[in-house]
């Protein structure tokens, strides 16, 4: 399965010893990869979680940008009242983590985390701002192309999915090791959004297209990787 | 149609992922409760303090990243087991450096019996079979994630 990036990629370095050494065991998909996934009915979804630039007083710098599009399964179908959740670093490129020392202003007027609930045709949609690309310390002048975190739920245990999204265009992307994990550039491509005039808004926002694609049954085992 | 691939959890999520009660899917003190902690390391020993655990079984979920030391708690209730089956939870890892999620299962100490039978265990090499089942401390059961290492954890393929 060369769209999934493997669990050791050591140009990643964090993945040196933290991927696991021996063989996975496989189970038939009927007992595993079938089963129910987690139930994220606890989790709570507010209308105002899908707007990250209407969390504050005011609004956050930045460019304003609408993320939005389908959820679908591996067959097909998609994905109704299905939670989406986005976290994401500031216009500047800083994280309101307490872990991220980036030396990048935060922002008062934004948090950078979203939720919503897909609607009757598996759409979902984000308005945010456009996140800043960042320094990391993985190789010398190393740095994030800009991306907003995604976390998907679908409705078996195979089709849970914590992902990425890219901006098209991003001069960064071919010397990222973490999107560069992926071996084959068809999978690559399938983390880019688009920029899509239908979705902008004029006088007000630019928009971005990104169709996210659960495991479903028909879906083939990975391979171990 | 081909799914989407998947990227690490990468080391910034503490700020959104969480949500109120999230390691508890029941009151700690509810009948039936069980309380499970452990620690997630990795192949130097060293604690992994940036992971996201999720456990469940039927409706019952709950979430719980990692502290400075690498340890997470969960209250979730024992699962009836499926006929023929132990009872187990279903536990999936997120971690900075992993880029996929790690699958696994806690099963019960107190359940010799069924775990000695059970279908998914047997798929399991003997020596490593431990490394599932969690073990009885005071209050709590103990349940630790190896990422690599003598004692890896067993993980299941996606």
């Amino acid at each position: 399965m060369p769209f999934e990036p493997p669990y050791l990629h050591p140009d990643y370095r964090s993945t040196v010893l933290r991927a696991p050494r021996r063989e996975l065991v496989r189970l038939p998909a009927e007992w595993f990869h079938h089963a129910a996934g987690p139930s994220f009915g606890r989790i709570p979804v507010r209308p105002e979680d899908a707007d990250l630039t209407r969390q504050h007083l005011g609004e956050p710098l930045g460019e304003r940008i609408i993320v939005s599009g389908r959820v679908l399964d591996s067959d097909g179908r998609p994905l109704r009242h299905t939670l989406v959740e986005v976290w994401q670093a500031n216009a500047a490129g800083r994280y309101l983590d307490p872990v991220d020392d980036h030396p990048a202003p935060l922002d008062p007027n934004f948090t950078g985390a979203g939720r919503c609930l897909t609607d009757d045709q598996g759409r979902y949609r984000f308005v945010t701002v456009k996140p800043g690309a960042y320094p990391w310390r993985n190789h010398a002048n190393a740095w994030r192309p800009a991306h907003i975190h995604f976390s998907l739920f679908g409705t078996t245990l195979a089709s849970r999915l914590v992902t990425q999204m890219y901006f098209p265009g991003d001069p960064l992307m071919p010397y990222d090791p973490i999107l560069n994990s992926i071996p084959d550039p068809r999978g690559r491509e399938l983390l880019v959004a688009r920029f899509d005039l239908d979705t902008t808004v004029p006088e007000w926002a630019l928009g971005y297209r990104w169709d996210i694609v659960l495991r479903g049954r028909g879906a083939a085992p990975l391979e171990a990787g | 149609m081909n799914p989407t691939p998947s990227q690490t959890v990468g080391p910034f999520f503490g700020f959104a992922l969480p949500f109120e009660d999230d390691a508890n899917a029941l009151a700690p003190h509810a009948a039936g409760a069980v309380r499970i902690e452990g620690q997630v390391l990795d192949g130097a020993g060293e604690p992994v303090p940036d992971a996201l655990l999720e456990a469940w079984h039927g409706e019952q979920f709950a979430r719980c990243r990692t502290d400075a030391e690498g340890a997470f708690h969960f209250t979730l209730s024992k699962p009836e087991a499926a006929p023929g089956a132990a009872p187990f939870l279903n536990v999936i890892v997120f971690a900075r450096g992993l880029l996929r999620q790690l699958c696994t299962r806690i099963y019960f100490p107190d359940e010799r019996a069924a775990n000695d039978t059970d279908p998914v265990l047997a798929r399991v090499e003997p020596q490593r079979r431990h490394t599932l089942v969690a073990r009885q401390d005071a209050g709590a059961l103990h349940f630790d994630v190896w990422l690599q290492g003598e004692d890896e954890t067993v993980f299941f393929a996606l």
